[in-house]
Formats: C-alpha cells, sequence, structure tokens
C-alpha cells in the first residue's frame, strides 16, 4: 500500500481515477488478489458495520461494568437538540451505537481499530443514507479509507498505547472524512485537505479511558470524532484548502504522540482516567466486573 | 506491507483491536506452535497488557486463541469456562519486558503432552501482531501467512535443500529471509508460504542433521474483513 497520500493523489491524477480505484488496484497488486476480491471483502465488513450498528440503536447492550450502554438508542429517540432531525444527530447515534456493541462485546469491524470502530461506519453509512449514494460508492469509500488509514500505520501509529487517542480516534476521524468526500464526489486532491482538515482537529488527543477500558470516553469519542470529521468534509467540499500538506499533518500525529508521556498512553495514569471520580468508578466498577466471574 | 483489509478490519469480538483481536490471534500462534489445544500455558502479560488487560478480556481473548478461537468468534465471551471443560490449565503473571519492548507484549509457555514452546509476541494495534520470539531465538513473524522458522548451519546448498523440499511439498513461498550472526555461525531462516506446511513437511527439514531447529506457524491474520 502506498506510504504517502500524495504518492497516491498524484496516481489518481494522473490516471483520471478514483483514490478507491487507486487504493483497490494496488492492494491487489500486494496481495496477489484481484480487485472484485478486495471489493467483496468490503463488502463484506460493509454487513458487519451495519448490523452493529442496528444492535446498538436497540439500546439493550450494556458493558460488563455497566458504565456504557443505552445512549445511542436515546441520541436516536430522546427529547429534540437544535439539530434533531438532522444528519448530524443520526450520524452521532450511529457512532455510539457501535461503541456501545463493541463495549459489550459484540462483533464490529476494528476501523482502524475497535476503539475508533464507531466513527468510519457512522459517517458513511449516515451520509450515505442521507445523500442516496449507491452501494457501490460506499463500498469504494471504505477502500479510500483503508488507504488513508495504512498510510497513518505506515507514518504514524493507529495504536492508544502507542500515539495517544489520536493515533486511534484520530485515524478514525480523518479516515472518514476523506472516504466520505470521496462518497460524496469530492476530488483527490479534496480528500486530502479533508483529512488534514479533520486530523488538525484531533492533534494531541490523549488515550485517558477510565480503568484502561474502551468505555469511557471512548464511546463519547466517537461521537464526538464523527462531529470533526463532519467538519473536515464540509471544509474540504467548500474548496477549503489546509496549508500544511496532508503527509506532514499525519507525520507530526505521530511525532506528538511519542513525545506523549506515558500517563495519556493507554495505561488509566492520566487524564479522565486519573480524576477522582475516574479512579473511584474504575475501582469500583471494575472490582464488579471481577467478582462476577469469579 | 500494511494490507488496506488490516485497516478496514478486522472483524472481531469487542472492545479492542490490540488487547482482544491481538491477544486472540497471538493465542492462535502459540496454539499452531504445539499443534493444538495446550494442556497447560502460562501467559505473563507486559505494560499495557498487564495494567488494562483483565478489562479488555485479553486474558478471555488469548485463552479463546489458544482453543483455537478466531478474532470474531463470540465464543471469546466464555474461553475461561470453556478452557476450564476441555482441559487446558492456564494461569496469568504479570511481568516488565523492558522499555525498549511493545506496550502490548506477553510471552507465553505452553505445553502439550511431550510438546513445549514458548514465544514472545507484541500486538501493535488495529489487530496486527508480531511474533519476536519462539524458544529463545528471535524471530519476526507477524501471521499473515503460513511461516516455517528455523536455525541451521551456515553451509553452502541450506537455501537450495530447503527450497527443493517445499517444492516437493507442493508449497510455494511468499518471502524468505536469510540472517546469520557471523560467517559460519548459525544461519536463521524465515520462510513465509501461500500455502500451508504439514507436520510430515516439518519433520522432513527437521530431519536434516545440520537444522537445529525448526517450527512451523499457522496463518492467523491479513486480509482483514475476508477473514
Amino acid at each position: 500500500m502506498y506510504r504517502a497520500l500524495a504518492d497516491a493523489i498524484r496516481d489518481a491524477d494522473a490516471r483520471g481515477q478514483t483514490l478507491a480505484q487507486v487504493a483497490i488496484d494496488q492492494e491487489a497488486k500486494d496481495q496477489g488478489r484481484s480487485a472484485a476480491e478486495v471489493r467483496s471483502s468490503l463488502a463484506r465488513a460493509l454487513v458487519v458495520m451495519r448490523s452493529a450498528i442496528g444492535d446498538g440503536l436497540v439500546g439493550d447492550l450494556y458493558s460488563a461494568s455497566g458504565l456504557v450502554g443505552g445512549d445511542a438508542a436515546k441520541l436516536m429517540t430522546g427529547p429534540a437538540g437544535p439539530l434533531a432531525g438532522t444528519p448530524f444527530r443520526d450520524i452521532l447515534s450511529r457512532a455510539l451505537a457501535v461503541q456501545e456493541v463493541n463495549a459489550a462485546m459484540g462483533v464490529i469491524v476494528a476501523a482502524p481499530t475497535a476503539g475508533g470502530a464507531g466513527i468510519l461506519p457512522a459517517v458513511m453509512t449516515g451520509l450515505a443514507k442521507a445523500k442516496s449514494v449507491s452501494e457501490e460508492k460506499l463500498v469504494d469509500g471504505l477502500a479510500t479509507a483503508g488507504l488513508i488509514g495504512a498510510v497513518i500505520a505506515e507514518r504514524a501509529s493507529l495504536s492508544g498505547a502507542e500515539g495517544g487517542c489520536q493515533a486511534e480516534t484520530g485515524a478514525a476521524a480523518g479516515m472518514a472524512a476523506g472516504a466520505a468526500t470521496e462518497m460524496l464526489g469530492g476530488t483527490p486532491q479534496e480528500v486530502g485537505h479533508a483529512v488534514a482538515l479533520t486530523m488538525q482537529g484531533m492533534l494531541g488527543l490523549v488515550c485517558d479511558p477510565l480503568g484502561g477500558l474502551v468505555e469511557l470516553p471512548c464511546v463519547f469519542r466517537n461521537a464526538t470524532g464523527s462531529a470533526i470529521a463532519l467538519a473536515g468534509i464540509e471544509m474540504a467540499m467548500a474548496g477549503i484548502t489546509f496549508a500544511i500538506p496532508v503527509d506532514e499533518v499525519i507525520d507530526v500525529m505521530g511525532e506528538i504522540g511519542r513525545e506523549m508521556d506515558v500517563r495519556y498512553r493507554e495505561t488509566a495514569g492520566g487524564g479522565l482516567a486519573a480524576t477522582p471520580t475516574g479512579r473511584r468508578l474504575a475501582k469500583e466498577r471494575l472490582y464488579q466486573i471481577r467478582r462476577s466471574t469469579e | 506491507m500494511v494490507s488496506l483489509l488490516d485497516i478496514i478490519g478486522p472483524v472481531m469480538v469487542g472492545p479492542s483491536s490490540s488487547h482482544t483481536a491481538g491477544a486472540c490471534r497471538l493465542g492462535l500462534l502459540g496454539r499452531g506452535l504445539v499443534g493444538g489445544t495446550p494442556h497447560k500455558a502460562v501467559i505473563e502479560l507486559h505494560g499495557s497488557f498487564a495494567r488494562t488487560g483483565e478489562g479488555h478480556g485479553t486474558d478471555k481473548a488469548v485463552v479463546a486463541g489458544l482453543l483455537g478461537f478466531r478474532p470474531d468468534d463470540e465464543r471469546i465471551r466464555e474461553a475461561l469456562q470453556i478452557a476450564e471443560r476441555e482441559g487446558l490449565d492456564y494461569r496469568f503473571e504479570k511481568t516488565t519486558l523492558g522499555d525498549a519492548i511493545h506496550p502490548n507484549t506477553l510471552r507465553m509457555r505452553l505445553e502439550r503432552a511431550d510438546v513445549s514452546a514458548t514465544l514472545t509476541g507484541s500486538s501493535l494495534g488495529a489487530g496486527r501482531v508480531i511474533v519476536s520470539e519462539i524458544d529463545g531465538y528471535p524471530v519476526e513473524v507477524n501471521g499473515n501467512f503460513h511461516t516455517i522458522v528455523l536455525v541451521a548451519e551456515d553451509r553452502k546448498g541450506s537455501i537450495a535443500r530447503i527450497t527443493g523440499i517445499l517444492a516437493e511439498h507442493d508449497i510455494n513461498i511468499a518471502t524468505l529471509r536469510l540472517t546469520r550472526k557471523e560467517r559460519g555461525g548459525d544461519a536463521f531462516m524465515v520462510i513465509e508460504c501461500d500455502d500451508p506446511p504439514g507436520e510430515a513437511l516439518r519433520d522432513e527439514i527437521r530431519g536434516l542433521d545440520w537444522v537445529r531447529w525448526a517450527r512451523r506457524l499457522d496463518r492467523v491474520g491479513g486480509g482483514g474483513a475476508g477473514n
């Protein structure tokens, strides 16, 4: 796969193709599979994504600690806020839904990781529904997302333990922004700017889950990460460009991650996990988990 | 090389791609080393695995892998109880393997009948794993291919002999890496294959008097959502 989004964008422009086509061709070449096989794998991932959204929106799933659950349904059916009835609110509920399934040890697609798995399905399926996008373009969008994630994996990191939450929900938001921009007709250049505009807003985000569990704040970070991705999409598709090239934004995410204190890298040693309430909840709830499995 | 389907995938039981899916894959690699469900497993958890593994179900996921369950198998949730029924005696310990090693690393000692093995592996995020040690030998295996690792005397024609055996067994080689510490010292070979090598093949390689040690590992990842 590509090591720089600039290279993929250059190839797409030169061939008059989308980034999705360029990514699928490269994947087929790298892995010795046909483009059709790659697409059918992505289509299967989409089935699992949709089923997780559906399961999560029912609202009857709770994590072992009981700290997470029921909020996706609340956002879907609860009292109206200023954005009720808009794709924005729909997308936030979808992001929460996938994460609630994940926290309850249900089946999800890591995209790129489980901790950030709500953002890509929420943004892609939510916008596809709102804009009546074809299934084929939606599957192609997942290939664009995979390309962006692969570049982030090569240049920075996709692990909260290595690079903080910016490497998980930050990467997922960048992937979702770029993928949705292309799905909705954006050019490869606009995809690059959508990723950069989104990831600049996630830089420095620490990984500080209570008790080290993928529950709080991870579930809500998928909703807020989706919101930042929507901002990136909206700006890039309006023709706004970001002065720092996308590959450099990705590099700096990696650099910030390497400099980040270990307390902020999934160890529950800092941030929200280390607040008095965070510590108390982790102690009470984790103790309960241990007791219930004995 | 990162595959697009590693990024959009794996399809997995939550909650953490590194602490659950990656941990399950490391368990599967360990299972492959001893050729089935071990009777005894001592698993030492390092770094973030040690600190947050319990709440992430890392223990369930590693044991599930040892039982042969894949990362998307919902039986992961009940893996500890299933292990008890299947006679897998497991024990988890916390350890420190130093700052240089990845924060999500584990070391396991496995026994199955008269076969035993040790493995050190790390979970890199997004379900990707790397095995860095087997039986005390440094290796680099990512589980995306069926893999043979071996240590042999550094002598002429060894690669030809090994690749010849693979060809006789109709196994296509994807990649082959050969390293050695010094001329005439031990030569270390990591062979990634497109087709699964059987135990007969491994035993044939072990039967060569200049091969000191050989192991095979099953493919446990790659292709992400496709698997």
